[in-house]
């Protein structure tokens, strides 16, 4: 498949298909996750928050990958090629929200581990888990694109907004990208299902149908 | 003597400046792999890192269950 020719960037492009599908396909099951949260609070059936809990545990190992894989991308690129200084590195509001956005789910992780009552710690991680997902919206969708950034889809850069405009994304990459990151997302979806299915046969006396 | 002299002298010259002009023709070899046709290892380790990410998080996931397995019988 060829691909568009650019300065700096070269073969990176292809970085594409990689980096930025973890990025999606964390998005996705931490929505996921959140749709658990929230059935788990309708019914209170314990079943929900182990679903809920598995797609955010895969969701935020995605996200370690995406930040994995940024790190290599942007030292090929941004800090030798492009000359940038790692202050305007450090100072990318996209690195910055999306670590606030890890951290947040991190914290997540940690509450679920500190309650030894299952039911309120179901509970209680259910409702933070509605509001870690509501932090993703302005840490990683809106903050990044209203602030001067390094990545694409900033204000005054001239890439436009690739990751969600249909008319910045060159068809070719596009013919890729959009099932890759059905592929990336289906892959997490089954390891989230084998962690679910394990901590199912695990409480099997702890959940009635 | 003086003409040895001179000639010694026209040589180092010539081979400073042919160096000099050795040194501007060809960049500095420097162990660019991952710069090399069009930074096409960077995909390459990239794709690496995720793979190897997965591997060690299904392999932790695959030793959750064998000790399960374990605890059954």
């Amino acid at each position: 498949m060829d691909v568009p020719r650019l300065f700096i960037l070269n073969e990176t492009i292809r970085n594409l298909y990689f980096h930025v599908c973890m990025w999606f396909g964390m998005m996705i099951l931490f929505g996921v996750s959140f749709v658990y949260s929230i059935k788990y609070l309708r019914g209170f059936k314990l079943r929900n928050d182990i679903f809920a809990h598995n797609f955010a545990a895969v969701g935020t190992f995605f996200g370690i990958l995406g930040y994995a894989t940024g790190t290599i991308w942007a030292n090929y690129t941004w800090v030798t090629d492009q000359s940038q200084s790692l202050g305007s590195i450090l100072k990318e509001p996209k690195l910055i929200g999306a670590a606030i956005a890890l951290l947040i789910y991190g914290a997540y992780f940690v509450l679920r581990g500190s309650f030894t009552d299952m039911d309120k710690k179901a509970r209680i991680s259910a409702v933070y888990n509605i509001f870690a997902f509501a932090m993703l919206f302005p840490s990683i969708w809106i903050i990044p694109r209203l602030v001067g950034s390094l990545h694409p889809g900033a204000p005054g850069s001239e890439s436009g907004n690739p990751a969600l405009n249909f008319k910045d994304i060159d068809s070719r990459l596009r013919m890729i990208f959009y099932p890759a990151i059905i592929g990336w997302t289906l892959l997490g979806v089954w390891i989230a299902n084998l962690k679910i299915r394990l901590q199912l046969i695990k409480d099997k006396t702890l959940i009635n149908e | 003597m003086n003409k040895i002299f001179l000639r010694l002298v026209l040589c180092v010259f010539g081979f400073v400046l042919s160096a000099a002009c050795f040194a501007q023709d060809a960049k500095p070899e420097m162990a660019d792999v991952m710069r090399s046709n069009g930074k096409i290892y960077v995909v390459v380790a990239v794709c690496l890192t995720i793979l190897i990410g997965l591997f060690i998080y299904v392999f932790l996931v695959d030793r959750k269950i064998s000790r399960l397995e374990k605890g059954k019988d």
